[in-house]
């Protein structure tokens, strides 16, 4: 296959990895019945916490480079961590609405980002260098894209198969899934639906801050001001969302969202060719691509257009299309649950 | 009649999270190494040091109380209008159209105002009805679909500030060209810049829909779509139809509110020309707990602390996006406060929540109102993601 082609979707992949990894977070975080919205927000401060971190510790020259990074990658996660468990704090134990804290923290970190960031703008700091796996890099077509990376990626691709691996084939994940689908079922069998609750939220969030750190250290290293990855935690939250809170698909979403910005930037930058002929098109206009797309994976995986659509399917297809297609909620999703 | 002590703790915690937002506030200066002191004095000189300067203040709060009064009429209807922002592009884009290509001379000024703000409300409409048809029909939440469509109008706006309407001369990105004169909003004098008729129409909006939502059926009928989908539906409401028309009042709204950035604020359309003002009227109402009351006056202080923050650059050099983080720690504490008097202090709640055994607690959802035990809160009209049916969880 085609070198070129093949460096261009292993980048793909790369510019995905902050997506994977905060939805993934997310997905955690929702599976246990906690909507943390502040998403947007937190990935910023994270970020700024995070290259802030790993440029302090360059510039007194204390530890050597993959400390550094080390120390920026740890100050993002517990800036994670901390918004996510506010988030639950005030919905388990002062009982405040979920969405309405998450959003107010969304706008909130993202100023604090921009106030504390404003010292650090453009500025060149350590960054997260490739590191290809030995032996598995060469394997044809598949070690290029997917080994060729740096240790981030791997990470990601160990946290699906990790959380999946939770999820459906252990004890623990059985409780997971239980306090974010019935609670109150998981309470009476002796789950601690509470303790339970802010673990998976604080996990959740430190992986969103592990994402921002990924942002500021790696994909788009160093800090600006707005943040080159605003709107992506949206994005993120959408793709739990179309990923049907499972683990798998939520990358597969990431991938995709990552693969269509790729494609929309490449003709911005080289134009578009059909048969050799220059196509002009106002190619600003590609930038709404991402946006259409997540109304239009909402749109599928929400119900209503779905349904309408599925009338007109033979009926042996209708079912299948339909698990396929369809996504559900944890059903306690955003709702507190009272122990007496 | 309350007793000493709950009243006591009710203005505690009045001023608890004003006192506690001020502090970290302050710490956060010192840990950039400024004077509070200084800012403060760069804050209030920013807004209030003379008749200028407050007419700036009032340029802010224009569109501020605008968005804000829309998004109460949303939020009673338990709808998260997320997409104010993108309603207010999308009145500017429409104003910005007319202002560009509606040829009406000098003499003809306020009939050109008054077509470019009702453009620009319906402008903001059509903006609002997109969520709203995602929402009530196709079951998109309205929070993602508001998203994505602040986004869209916002690439728009781009597209056509460095395309169609660029300037004859040196286009870029920045912005269009000013608008010919009659199209713009006239100053009132140079002394107080701000449009009377503007200040005039925002009080005559205020009044109307503080009329409209508690003393017609139409109120009635948002506040219990906003209270229980399910319920409302048997009574016999509407709820699509209430839904929408919440959201198109608040496009509306919102789209006028976009309209005096553009045509009076920058006198031309550029990027982002709404700047977070809706983000901005989600805080103010999220802060008051829905209570249309208090929109004006919050509205105005959070105009003075956004119009004095742009002191903050060129007397100390400090960013000012201090004054975001002042106000959104405000709206979080006093959130998290509501929620510690609610737990560990009962009975010390305002009268007017005793009276109501059903309190707009701050949640626009309509999830936090039950206060009971073991019990598993989910109200029908969750603004979160949901599967099924029309996205309405009527039960389809």
């Amino acid at each position: 296959m085609n070198e070129e082609f093949l460096n261009t979707l292993g980048s793909i992949i790369g510019t995905a990895t902050p997506l994977v990894i905060a939805s993934l977070g997310e997905t955690i975080t929702e599976r246990a019945g906690v909507v943390n919205l502040s998403l947007d927000g937190s990935l910023a401060l994270a970020a700024v916490t995070g290259f802030a971190a790993a440029w302090t510790a360059q510039e007194m020259g204390l530890l050597d480079v993959p400390m550094q990074l080390a120390a920026g990658i740890a100050a993002a996660m517990i800036i994670g961590a901390l918004i996510a468990l506010l988030v639950g704090f005030s919905s388990i134990k002062l009982r405040r609405d979920q969405v309405a804290v998450g959003f107010v923290l969304t706008l909130l970190a993202a100023e604090l980002a921009r106030f504390l960031g404003a010292d650090y703008t453009r500025i060149p700091g350590p960054q997260i260098t490739r590191w290809a796996i030995p032996i598995l890099e060469d394997i044809p077509v598949i070690g290029t894209i997917f080994f060729q990376q740096n240790v981030l990626v791997y990470f990601s691709y160990f946290l699906m198969f990790a959380i999946w691996f939770w999820l459906f084939r252990t004890r623990g994940g059985l409780a997971l899934r239980a306090i974010g689908e019935r609670p109150e079922a998981a309470y009476a069998r002796g789950a601690p639906v509470q303790r339970l609750r802010y673990w998976y939220t604080f996990l959740g969030g430190a992986l969103v801050g592990l994402a921002g750190a990924a942002y500021s250290l790696n994909v788009k290293p160093g800090w600006s001001s707005p943040p080159a990855m605003q709107g992506d935690g949206w994005i993120a939250l959408a793709i739990v969302i179309f990923g049907g809170w499972h683990p798998f698909r939520a990358v597969l979403g990431a991938y995709l969202f990552a693969a269509l910005r790729a494609v929309s930037s490449n003709i911005q930058t080289n134009g578009l060719f059909i048969f050799g002929q220059e196509i002009n098109f106002p190619f600003v206009l590609l930038n709404t691509l991402p946006w259409l797309l997540m109304i239009v994976t909402l749109l599928i995986v929400s119900g209503g257009l779905t349904e309408r659509l599925l009338q007109y399917m033979p009926r042996g297809v209708q079912h299948r299309l339909r698990a396929f297609l369809r996504s559900d909620p944890p059903k306690a999703l955003g709702t507190r649950f009272e122990a007496e | 009649m309350k007793s000493p002590r709950a009243l006591a703790v009710q203005i505690g915690f009045l001023l608890l999270p004003i006192v506690i937002s001020l502090a970290v506030a302050a710490a956060l200066v010192i840990a950039v190494g400024r004077d509070p002191l200084e800012v403060v004095d760069a804050l209030w000189k920013g807004a209030f040091k003379d008749s200028r300067k407050l007419g700036g203040v009032f340029n802010f709060w224009i569109p501020l109380t605008l968005v804000s009064i829309g998004l109460v009429v949303t939020f009673r209807a338990g709808l998260w209008n997320i997409g104010v922002e993108g309603q207010m592009m999308m009145g500017a884009l429409f104003a910005s159209w007319g202002a560009q290509y509606l040829p009406l001379g000098e003499s003809l000024s306020p009939l050109l105002n008054l077509i470019l703000i009702a453009l620009s409300a319906v402008g903001g409409m059509f903006w609002a009805f997109v969520v709203g048809l995602l929402k009530i029909r196709l079951g998109v939440n309205e929070i993602f679909g508001g998203v994505a469509l602040n986004a869209l109008v916002n690439v728009i706006s781009i597209y056509l500030i460095s395309g169609p309407w660029q300037p004859r001369i040196g286009g870029s990105a920045q912005g269009t060209e000013p608008f010919p004169t009659p199209a713009l909003l006239p100053e009132f004098s140079s002394r107080f810049p701000t449009n009377l008729f503007m200040i005039a129409l925002v009080i005559a909006a205020f009044i109307i829909v503080l009329i409209l939502l508690n003393a017609t059926r139409w109120g009635l009928n948002l506040k219990a779509v906003g209270r229980n989908m399910r319920s409302a539906l048997l009574l016999g409401v509407a709820t699509e139809r209430t839904s929408m028309s919440a959201f198109l009042v608040c496009g509306a709204l919102a789209g006028i509110a976009g309209s005096y950035r553009v045509l009076f604020t920058f006198d031309n359309l550029r990027p982002l020309a709404s700047g977070g003002i809706g983000f901005l009227g989600l805080l103010v109402v999220l802060l008051l707990s829905i209570r249309l009351l208090w929109v004006p006056l919050i509205a105005f202080a959070f105009s003075a602390i956004l119009t004095g923050s742009t002191r903050l650059q060129i007397a100390l050099k400090l960013d000012s996006s201090l004054a975001g983080v002042l106000q959104g720690m405000l709206v979080l504490f006093v959130i998290l406060f509501h929620g510690v008097q609610e737990v560990f202090f009962p009975g010390t709640l305002a009268d007017e929540e005793i009276e109501d055994p059903h309190p707009p607690a701050p949640s626009p959802t309509g999830r936090e109102r039950e206060v009971g035990t073991v019990e598993l809160t989910k109200s029908d009209n969750s603004p979160l993601p949901r599967s099924g049916g029309g996205g309405l969880g009527v039960g389809a």
